[in-house]
């Protein structure tokens, strides 16, 4: 196997949130105190885990569950993994999940007094395209409360994550939805400082991709970490 | 074009947890079994109890039987395990460090509620001697903190590490 020994870029100051953001409460107590070591990228940083469709089999209908269809309205998600150069990062695993569509996790930890569906487990996989292309069919998640702060709610929002070429590249965010009036209260998406780079966790309704008389269609891209254009000579 | 930002995996992120990731030799790779083990603990030295951890490691080899990858959620005491191959000794960044051998190791990437971005880490094997000359632990100032990265030995094949995310004995994490 070729292993591309190109070390990837540093992220770029303020597109990325801190560890400490004392808005959000939970990263009091977790984030570290010291700042981490800076180490050169070495073959344990320069790959990655390799997911195949046979070992990691793709579900990319969330919306339907032994053949029965969850409560809520149906959408598409559809868009590119890229890496900052533009160029698409192929037959690549991505893993989503999600509340429903009252805004309940199928999950045993999750308390809020909102209904579950029997006909929606709320996870999925799917694989990018040689073209970096990926596609998923869900329901849009409700908002939901939770205890950060008097009635916090979070916007709407699905979870994504993605490893791509290198372990670091290795990304989890959240996508979320256009015009969603909790965003400017929510602050796990304010800590991003970079108002641009906030706005690109928002996926675009795209008249294109919706479906008639079935589903409506967003479009979410996802960049991940490139690399350098020549080896470096440290 | 720039990197998407990182978000938190949450509270509920388990609903994409396959138990059977803790064990990298469950494809039947064949290699010398061992188990890291380990807590990790929060700024109050709680149990951190909703966290992923993830393992990485690039020898063995992947393959088909190998996929080099696993992934296990912290259980209600901050707990944590893997079974995996005991890994070789690696190449070194290239340049002007002069190519020093790295000790066995395996990348650690970990998410939680409370981290917007993974800390990754690495585990080290206790009783390597390349430990001493491995160009990644070198780099750790004071070399005090180094051994936050070294998995001490408490069985035949049987490893543990403690990760504490912030705090007196705090984990070295790493940037790259
Ligand atoms: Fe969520």
């Amino acid at each position: 196997m070729m292993i591309d020994t190109t070390p990837f870029r540093a992220l770029t100051p303020d597109t990325q949130p801190p560890y400490l953001a004392p808005e959000y409460r939970s990263t009091v107590l977790r984030s570290p105190r010291s700042a981490p070591v800076a180490i050169p990228q070495t073959i344990t940083e320069l790959t990655g885990p390799v997911f195949t469709a046979p070992q990691f089999p793709p579900t990319d209908n969330l919306a339907l569950t032994d053949g029965r269809e969850a409560l809520g309205e149906r959408i598409i998600v559809t868009g590119r993994v890229l890496d900052e150069d533009g160029k698409p990062v192929p037959h690549s695993m991505i893993e989503i999940w999600q509340a429903n569509a009252a805004g309940r996790y199928a999950h045993p930890g999750d308390t809020h007094d909102a209904p579950l569906d029997p006909n929606f487990r709320g996870s999925g996989r799917v694989f990018t395209d040689q073209n970096g292309a990926y596609r998923f069919v869900t329901i849009k998640p409700g908002a939901y409360p939770w205890g950060n702060h008097h009635n916090a709610w979070r916007p709407n929002h699905i979870h994504v994550s993605l490893f791509g070429p290198g372990f670091a590249t290795r990304l989890i965010t959240q996508m979320y939805f256009p015009g969603d009036p909790l965003l400017d209260l929510d602050p796990i998406f304010l800590a991003t400082p970079d108002a641009d780079a906030r706005n690109r966790l928002i996926a675009a309704f795209d008249i294109g991709v919706t479906e008639p008389g079935r589903a409506l269609g967003y479009h979410f891209d996802i960049v991940l970490r490139g690399r350098h254009a020549t080896p470096m000579e440290n | 074009m720039f990197a998407t930002a990182s978000q938190t995996i949450g509270p509920f992120w388990h609903l994409i947890d396959d138990p059977a990731w803790f064990d990298l030799t469950r494809f039947g790779a064949e290699g010398e079994r061992i188990a890291i083990e380990g807590r990790m603990t929060d700024g109050a030295a709680a149990g951190v109890t909703d966290a992923a951890i993830e393992l990485f490691q690039t020898s063995p080899a992947r393959s088909a039987s190998f996929p080099g990858y696993g992934r296990t959620a912290t259980g209600s005491d901050g707990t944590f395990r893997f079974v995996t191959i005991r890994p070789e000794p690696l190449s070194g960044p290239a340049g002007a460090r002069g190519n020093a051998l790295q000790a066995p190791h395996c990348g650690i990437a970990i998410f939680a509620r409370g981290l917007l971005k993974p800390l990754f880490t690495r585990v080290y094997f206790a009783g390597e001697a390349l430990n001493e000359t491995d160009p990644i632990l070198a780099l750790i100032d004071p070399p005090s903190r180094r051994p936050t990265l070294i998995a001490r030995q408490i069985a035949p094949a049987r490893y543990h590490l403690d990760i504490s995310l912030q705090g007196d004995a705090e984990t070295v994490f790493l940037e790259f």
